[in-house]
Formats: structure tokens, sequence, C-alpha cells
């Protein structure tokens, strides 16, 4: 059981430096003007429309999550670390999406078995032998992350396909500088407002060889009823690109067309916001009316480039990410700078034995679960609900993994008494296209129950703006 | 030997539709069993893409057609000089890692039936060979599934077939799959031609088979349905998972009515 935790703004020689300049803001906050801020940003959230469950976990998608006023502040020196690891494992994952989908070097040199990739549901035949425009499979990749001591980060998994959430980092700064202008004119905060115009960009330089203008870029979301519409509208409107549903396209000859009022226009790049099954019902799934019948073929013939690339979800699976530390030596020649928590994969004998007896100290996930549903954190369970999920690994042991327990850090946050420790995770969007970019910034999740690990929306977490702080 | 294809469908629709998408696996690639002499295929009306090879190998076209039509007709006519390799994919440009496919999908997804069969036909085949094992399964499919046309339909799965206990080369195919998977040998299917021979054994001109991929050897064509292993009297078009993934036309109608489709397949051996 875990009993100690890095604190993010106390050190025990006192207040850690990234925090020591909000001393005076948040010791100095009468108790009514708190209250009355924190109204003030439920009231801009509203007014935004921010409503959805962070990473498609579910959960009522029309209400708000609840957002924390204390900002969680990482200095230059730390972030310098983060960005060089975060942009690495970008790098090392496309190189993986390209190579399985190419020659397989990494499997001919024994360093992963053939069939966790191959026989992965996420490994898609339809793009074997394909290359895309730079060979960039995934475009933005969303790292989850953890932090469990001054230097010790971890990375708890990686997201190739359409990583959501990014409109958090960006509303939360708005809805804190709105609020509180002083503190950044006090403080040297890293912008994040950039990010827009680098996905932009990123995805303008993936166009198809066959584009020779300006790249018409377009945003496909499945519709108004996705939970993360909203993030949908809000991106596109950012880029100042069209937000378009599957019926707005269409295929004629080599390329896909986009209905405009002054006639059809030719579409070179579409970040999709729907899953690969949905994405062509001539290639995938037929019963799918959210995509584009025939894009597929537009696509493997380079009349447009598809973000995320179709099979991307192959390098994010749960059992493929013990071997990300693999890929960065084997594609980069380098030492992996973030750290991956030790998995124990049920589906090897030795492992799931280790598992089950020690099932009640554990984290155990399911292969292809997300958003906290279908896990057991072991020392927050009671014995029955510990002896029921042991059951269901051992009927079925390669759908789980297990984990230790993270002694996850806390950040002050806002709660009734004043401020108190709760615990946060961090997920920055890393860009990958021409260029590896990552604005100085991420979403940080916060578990607002005390004690409780769990950061997810949909069971109680909430959501803060986080800094870096520029140097000097 | 060679062979000569013609093939039509044609699709009425009741009322006028606002046109048509689909994507066509029509053009038999060259590889050691096969080259192709000469072969059109030809919508009226439609656009037609530029072909382009898939990373199974196949070639894809894609055809559009956007105004209100009745009817449409694909029309494919060809001349492909074959050569018995005994089965054997051999020469076949492709990039897709044999062991992609082991999976299943729903048409291909065993039932106890199947994996009945399979246990019933591997317990004495000890020390067999993998390429033994693959012939074991499928004159094992043959003799389940007695060849009865429409006692199947074309979403039929691979399980249902085996309820049914008869089934036309579409079952047998699916169903061979679905014991080579079980079996631990990748497999997929294959649609192409047949040229029926005269002594009346062979079915439909319009033809499926599977091919299970044997280390050291290559993929290699199996043909329940006519208990062998395909020859010069076969023209292979395309691969994939089951039926819908290989199928040589995939389409959707835009603004769909109920449609009537009329095929006509005709593969005979010139003379030379």
């Amino acid at each position: 059981m875990v009993t100690s935790f890095f604190n993010e703004m106390y050190a025990s020689d006192g207040l850690r430096a990234p925090y020591q300049m909000l001393e005076g803001w948040y010791q100095n906050m009468p108790a009514e003007f708190r209250a009355l801020k924190q109204a003030e940003a439920e009231d801009l959230f509203r007014r935004y429309g921010i409503t959805f469950a962070v990473y498609g976990e579910g959960g009522d998608p029309d209400r708000l999550i609840p957002f924390d006023m204390f900002p969680r502040v990482f200095t230059a020196h730390e972030w310098r670390r983060l960005e060089r690891g975060i942009k690495q494992r970008a790098r090392a994952l496309n190189a993986f999406l390209s190579d399985v989908y190419d020659r397989g070097e990494i499997i001919r040199a024994g360093l992963i078995p053939a069939d966790l990739v191959y026989r992965n549901d996420a490994y898609e035949i339809a793009v074997a032998g394909f290359r895309p425009p730079l060979g960039v499979f995934s475009h933005i990749v969303g790292i989850d992350l953890v932090r469990t001591g001054a230097e010790q980060f971890y990375v708890l998994e990686d997201n190739c396909r359409t990583p959501s959430g990014v409109s958090y980092m960006l509303e939360n700064r708005e809805v804190m500088m709105r609020m509180f202008p002083h503190l950044f004119q006090e403080n040297r905060v890293a912008p994040v407002d950039g990010y827009a115009r680098l996905l932009k960009r990123t995805l303008a330089s993936v166009a198809p060889a066959k584009c020779d203008r300006d790249p018409c870029v377009v945003l496909l979301t499945p519709g108004h009823f996705n939970s993360a519409y909203y993030e949908h509208s809000f991106l596109a409107d950012l880029m100042g690109i069209e937000l378009v549903e599957g019926q707005d396209l269409f295929v004629e000859g080599d390329f896909c067309w986009m209905r405009t009022t002054e006639g059809p226009r030719k579409v070179d790049v579409i970040y999709r916001r729907i899953d690969d099954a949905f994405l062509d019902p001539l290639c995938f799934r037929p019963d799918s009316a959210l995509g584009v019948p025939g894009l597929m073929n537009v696509y493997r013939s380079g009349g447009v480039t598809i973000c995320s690339a179709p099979g991307a979800g192959v390098a994010d699976d749960k059992a493929i990410y013990t071997y990300v530390p693999e890929m960065v030596r084997f594609y980069l020649g380098e030492t992996p700078i973030l750290d991956n928590v030790p998995t124990w994969q049920c589906a090897k004998s030795d492992d799931l034995k280790y598992v089950l007896e020690n099932i009640g100290e554990l984290v155990v996930k399911e292969v292809h679960g997300s958003g906290g549903y279908g896990m057991l954190v072991g020392p927050a369970s009671d014995r029955a609900t510990i002896d029921t999920f042991a059951a269901k690994v051992a009927a079925n042991p390669s759908n789980y993994i297990a984990q230790p327990t993270l002694a996850l850090s806390t950040c002050p946050t806002f709660v009734e008494e004043g401020i108190a420790p709760r615990h946060v995770d961090l997920r920055p969007y890393c860009l990958v296209g021409r260029d590896v970019e990552l604005v100085p910034g991420a979403l940080t999740r916060v578990a607002l129950t005390d004690g409780s690990l769990v950061v997810n929306s949909s069971q109680g977490g909430g959501v803060k703006d986080t800094w870096v702080i520029a140097e000097e | 030997m060679i062979l000569t294809v013609f093939h039509k469908t044609r699709y009425e629709f009741e009322s006028p539709v606002a046109g048509i998408i689909q994507s066509l696996r029509l053009i038999p690639a060259k590889c050691d069993s096969q080259k192709v002499i000469d072969w059109k295929v030809d919508v009226p009306d439609a656009l037609i893409g530029e072909a382009f090879r898939d990373g199974a190998g196949d070639y894809i076209q894609t055809v559009s057609l956007r105004k209100r039509v009745e009817h449409i007709e694909v029309i494919v006519q060809g001349t492909v000089e074959t050569i018995d390799t005994a089965g054997v994919l051999r020469g076949h440009r492709e990039r897709v890692p044999p062991r992609a496919y082991m999976r299943n999908t729903v048409r291909t997804e065993p039932n106890r039936a199947i994996v009945d069969l399979v246990q019933n036909t591997l317990r004495d085949a000890g020390s067999a060979t993998a390429l033994e094992r693959a012939h074991l399964l499928s004159e094992a499919v043959s003799d389940a599934l007695p060849y009865r046309p429409g006692a199947t339909h074309a979403h039929t799965t691979a399980a249902e077939a085996m309820n049914e206990g008869a089934g036309v080369c579409q079952d047998h195919t699916q169903v061979l799959i679905s014991c080579a998977h079980l079996a631990d040998l990748p497999a997929r299917y294959v649609s192409g031609y047949l040229n029926a021979t005269e002594d009346g054994s062979a079915h439909e001109a319009s033809h499926a088979w599977a091919e299970i991929y044997i280390d050291r050897l290559g993929w290699v064509g199996f043909d329940a349905s006519n208990k062998c292993c395909p020859n010069d009297q076969y023209i292979r078009l395309g691969s994939g998972l089951d039926a819908q993934d290989a199928a040589p036309l995939r389409g959707l109608v835009l603004g769909g009515a109920a449609e009537a489709l009329d095929v006509t397949v005709l593969v005979e051996a010139q003379q030379q």
C-alpha cells in the first residue's frame, strides 16, 4: 500500500520554487472572492459550451467538468525534460507504425512478438504496405503521464488515434486569463494559444503529393450527438477550417470532395474524429453512415490524407505499450527519457501467477479498456470486489494487464476548507508532421475526492490550468 | 491454358436512384499461375478511378456515378493465360504479413460444430505436416457441407452454414478459413473465376476458394467445393478476410431503392 506521495507544492524544506509566486495570490484570497470567482469560471465554461467527458470516458456528456482554479505549475527546467521525453516517444511510436505496415523490422529482430501486432484488431490489413505522407501515422499523440517524484514521471498510456481533451487545455487557460489577468502579468507563463496554428500547420504539412496548392484541410466529426462534438467545432473554428460530417463529403474518381455553396471543393487533408471502423462502408463496417464511401480507396491511392492514419491504433494498445521503450532504443538509438510503468502481462503464466497472488496491491486493467472502466484498483477495493475481479482475470488472462498502484503526485487544490493536496495526472498533446511540436502546456486532471487516485471525469475528476514558467 | 472471361453485373432499381459508388476488385494481378493478355472493366456513364494495388496485391478501382439512373452495368471482359502451379501462389507481389490472416470476422467465427469438425479431423493427424493438415481440413469441410445452391444466402456465416449442413463455394470457403484458424494456420478468402470443366464436377463460374498459408511454401489455394487445389482452370481476382471483404464488387446505392441483381459470368477455354 502506498503511504507517501510527492507533493508538487511543498518539499520538506518549504514551498517548491514553481509555486512560490502563487503564495500571495491564494493566501490573500478572501473566501467570498473565491466563491465568486468559482461561480464566474463555471459561468464562462457554460457559455463556451464545454461539457464533454475527457478522453471519451463516458458519463453524462452534458455535465460540466469541475474546474479547479489553482493552476498546476512546472518550471522551464522540469518541462524541458518532459518535452524531450514526450517528443521522443511520439517519434518512436510513429517509427513503429511505419515499420509494422512496412517490413516489420522490429518483429524480424525478435523484439516484439508478431502475433501481438499482426493479430491485433487495430492492425489494419487494408493499409499494409501503404506509406502515408512523410511516413507519419499518428499526427496528434496524447501521452498520459503521472508523477511520483521530483524527477520521476511515468507514462500510463499512449493515445495515437484521436486523443481528446485539448480544448480543455486551451479553455482552462482562457478562463484563467480572464479571471486573473494580473497573474499572467506578474508571471512569465508560456502561452498555449499557438496550439491551433501548430495543429493546422501539422495537418497541412502532410497533404498528399498530388496536392499542388494551399491544402484544403477539414475536420470530420461523427456529429453533434458525439460527446466531444464541442471540441470538434471548437478546433475547426480556431483553425479556420470546415467542420464536416460524412454526408458533406463524397468520393468521385480519385479524389474526395466537399459540398459547398460554390460547388464541390477538393479536400486534401481530413482530420478525422471518427474511428477506423466507421470511416468507409466500402472498406470497413458496411453499415456505417458516419463515414465517406470510397474514402479508403482515395486515401490509399494518394488522393487525400487521413489524420490520424487508419491503423494507427495498433501502437497504443495496452499490450503494445510495454514495448515502447524498446521502440525508442530500436528506431531512434536513444535511451528512453520517460519510463513506462512496470507492467505484468496476464497472458504470460508467470505474470498471471504474480498478479493473482498480489492483486490486492495492484491496478488491473483490461487490455482494450479505457476511461477507468473495467479496471480494479486493488488497494481501494473490498475483498469481494477483488475476488470477483480475480476470477475474471483467471478466466481470460490475455485480456488483462496489471501495474503497481502508483503514488500519484498531488497538487494544491481548492477545497471547502481552503487548499488541500489532490492527486493529478497530465496529458500533453504532441503534434507530428514535418516537425514534431509540443506547446508548453497540457491538460491536468485532478481527483477531487480526498485520497482518490482516479482522475477520470466520469468518476469525480476535475481539470486544472497547467503552467510552464518561461525562462528568464 | 488461355481463358476468356465475360462477366456482367446489372443492377436494376425500382425507381431511379441518385447514383452509385463502388469499389471494384475486378482485375487479375499477375503471378506465376496467371498472366493477363487483355482485360477491360467498363461501367457505362460512370467515372472509373485509376486502379491501384493494395497491400494484399489486388487491383482496386473506385467507380462513381452521380446522376439519376434506373440501372447500371459493370462489364468485365478479358483474356488470361493460366498455368497450373498445383494451387501454390507464387510471384504475387503483396505486403500483408500472413499472421494478420489469423483473425476471424463475424462470418468466419467458429461455433461448436466447427470446433468439433477440426478436432475430429486432426485427432489422428499427430505428425502430419501443415500442408497435410490443410488438405485434411479442406476434405472434411467438403464432406461436411454437400453442395446445395439455395441452402444459404449471401450473408450466411460459417457457423450458420454448418448448422444448415449444406452450402455453396462461399460457405465452404468461410468454414475452411474458420477451421484453418483453429489449427493455427493463417487463411483467407479468394474470389475469382473458374472454367467449368466438361465432367460437370465444377460449380459456379464466379467462384471462391480459400488460401492457407504454409510455412516455407507460402499461400496455397484449397477449393473445398471441388475437392482440389486451384489449377489452370482458375483465375484469381483478389483476397480478403471473408466473402464481403474479398468481394469483387462492393458498393453503395445513393438514395437507394430496392434493386434486382442480374449476374452473367462466362468463362471459356480458348482453343489453341
